[in-house]
């Protein structure tokens, strides 16, 4: 069954329809349809009950790569790109916690990562790319047009992104120096990341969520000239594990903070950039049932912290928790998620639905939004509060297309 | 290198093509469709290969300039024309590339383990299969003289768009891991490779069942 990363909710699909050729993708008759690239969004953006898929991996061609600029099928992952342009002394401009996500999925979501404060989203290094309408029709999209800014950050559903021009970064070679820095509690995590913004180009934080103070580990880094090894190979999660639960939560975080070393080191873009995905199918450790990502973002200072206690009080601990404050650079998209101020995400597991809520509600009390990739539960009221370009989006979108996602925040 | 790819817009055509592409080799790519064949072109070209291309009905047996390796890699699983797509039109083809192939060559063709045993559930696949995998044993001794080899590549289930209908079980391989293991065979010295190399077991097994047991059984 067609599942989403956190594998929660379950969703059933009337049909899918893998994509193999550009040339000869046509939206079939049924409704409604989305585009799956990889699967990596946690919730129910990628999930379309009832409804039929496309499935992206199948476009999986690189068009053409020259002065930096890449453009390639839309099925292509951010980790081929890498594989490709690295060697050719180019990065992406932007990468998320994963490189298994496709360039569609990057556009659609219009995802973020650690260099937000200097490069913005990923839709900003977006020069061109083409979006299929069910009516048949092929348009060419640049920065600039209304429909670009819908299909960046649009959640698949303005139509389907056959392919994309990407403008890469040029870098050293593969190598990242990154330094960590323990901070005891929030006013140092604050201070930290200030000073930290100014010179390095990736800053992010992991959180001990359950620590009252709210300490943790201040990472930044930044592309350098070095000759490093790339990473061993990969272990796989073979079966459900349900190893996730407060006991192990507890002592992982506790055990984090202790033994992760500071200072300066030189190394490898992919584990700096992808811990996670040293071990592939990490959802399965949540079993069955699945877990729901909270990620959220919150205007400042005050509202972290009132955030963060209540994360606290709820004891709605997660082993990964990843805190950083998103620069001021404006995000392309009508429903971009990236704004002023700090984000937060945790995993919570799928049994605990009314801490997710509770956390929902003091997010958007205080002005701030939540990030429909990572999510499965907010609702309509507040989608419609935190993105107010919603009635500008809904003129441009696809007729043909929806997601489960959207039938619930926007009905 | 050079290499000739006979049915270059299959999966896992495809997926060998990267890999000789990023090599720098020399690639001349054969297909029916244009607009597929200039997409893996494309791609091939971005990804470091020097490529050709030539629109070609595989089904017409024409010469081809001589390469160091020949892939055969075109077929297809259902349909009135089985037979002639995975057999007749393969051996006619053969017939002619064997010809102007130099010492030191190779030639390597996608047959597949439906060729080891008939299965009711892809009676004329299997049989078109086994007839190649005949015909290549042939043609390895017919041409070992001539210091050319011939590989047959045995894949087991692989996840491509010939197989988009079928439930896709554990044992089903990506492209990328097939095509690797194709370059790998190419690269060495055997002469019937199965992909992955577990399906070499498995088929030693399922050809060692006795007939009146195999007749009751549907996998």
């Amino acid at each position: 069954m067609t599942e989403s990363w956190g594998r929660y909710p379950a969703a059933a699909h009337v049909a899918e329809f893998p994509l193999a050729w550009r040339s000869e993708a046509r939206i079939p008759p049924v409704r409604p349809v989305l585009a799956y690239g990889r699967g990596r969004s946690y919730g129910d953006s990628c999930l379309n009950d009832g409804g039929a898929l496309l499935r992206t991996s199948g476009l999986d061609r690189f068009i053409s790569f020259a002065g930096g600029v890449v453009r390639c099928e839309a099925g292509v992952t951010l980790g081929e790109i890498l594989e490709f342009a690295v060697p050719r002394g180019y990065f992406l401009p932007v990468v998320p916690g994963t490189k298994h996500v496709s360039i569609g999925g990057a556009i659609a979501n219009d995802i973020h990562g650690k260099n937000h404060h200097r490069a913005g989203t990923f839709g900003r290094h977006v020069r061109r790319l083409e979006l299929l309408r069910s009516d048949g029709s092929r348009k060419e999209l640049t920065p600039g047009d209304e429909l670009f800014a819908a299909t960046v950050g649009g959640l698949g559903l303005t139509g389907l992104i056959t392919w994309a021009e990407i403008a890469l970064r040029a870098v050293p070679g593969p190598a990242v120096r990154s330094d960590a820095v323990k901070f005891a509690g929030l006013d140092e995590f604050f201070a930290i990341s200030d000073e930290s913004d100014a010179k390095s180009e990736y800053t992010v934080a992991w959180l001990d969520v359950l620590s009252r103070e709210h300490r943790g580990i201040f990472y930044r880094g930044d592309h350098a000239a070095g000759t490093v090894k790339a990473p061993r190979a990969r272990v796989t999660v073979p079966i459900d594990l349900r190893l996730v639960n407060g006991f192990t939560v507890r002592a992982f975080n506790a055990a984090y903070y202790l033994v992760q070393r500071t200072g300066s080191r030189l190394g490898h873009y992919d584990p700096f950039f992808f811990p996670l995905d040293a071990v592939e199918r990490w959802n399965r450790l949540y079993g069955k049932r699945g877990f729901l990502q909270f990620q959220c973002v919150v205007p400042g200072p005050d509202s972290l912290k009132t955030l963060l206690d209540e994360i606290v009080r709820l004891g709605a601990g997660s082993p990964m928790t990843v805190l950083k404050k998103f620069g001021d650079l404006k995000s392309p998209g009508m429903l971009s998620f990236p704004r002023p101020g700090f984000t937060v995400a945790i995993d919570i597991s799928s049994t605990e639905i009314a801490a997710f809520t509770r956390l929902e509600e003091v997010a958007v009390q205080s002005g701030g939004a939540l990030y429909p990739a990572k999510d499965a539960r907010m609702s309509a009221a507040t989608f419609a509060k935190s993105y107010p370009r919603l009635d500008e989006f809904r003129r441009l979108l696809d007729p043909a297309f929806s997601s489960s996602f959207w039938r619930r925040v926007a009905p | 290198m050079k290499v000739l790819v006979l049915g270059a817009t299959s999966a896992i055509a495809q997926a060998a093509a990267r890999i000789w592409a990023a090599r720098g080799d020399d690639l001349v790519l054969v297909a029916r469709s244009p607009e597929k064949l200039q997409a893996v072109a494309d791609d091939l070209r971005t990804r470091g290969g020097k490529v050709e291309t030539m629109v070609h009905d595989l089904n017409d047996p024409v010469s081809y300039p001589p390469a160091d390796v020949v892939l055969l890699a075109h077929g297809v699983l259902h349909g009135p024309d089985v037979l002639q797509t995975n057999l007749v039109g393969p051996i006619a083809l053969l017939e002619k590339i064997a010809e102007v192939l130099l010492p030191g060559a190779c030639i390597a063709a996608l047959s597949s383990v439906s060729g080891d045993r008939g299965r009711a559930k892809n009676a004329v696949y299997g049989a078109s299969k086994a007839g190649l995998d005949a015909y290549l044993s042939a043609l390895r001794q017919r041409l070992f003289h001539k210091g050319v080899r011939v590989v047959t590549l045995k894949p087991g289930f692989v996840d491509t768009p010939m197989t988009a209908q079928m439930q896709k079980t554990p044992l089903f391989s990506s492209p990328a891991a097939v095509g690797r293991g194709i370059v790998r065979a190419i690269d060495g010295r055997s002469d019937v490779v199965y992909l992955p190399w577990y399906w070499r077991f498995i088929m030693l097994i399922v050809r060692m069942i006795p007939e009146p047991i195999f007749k009751r059984l549907s996998f």
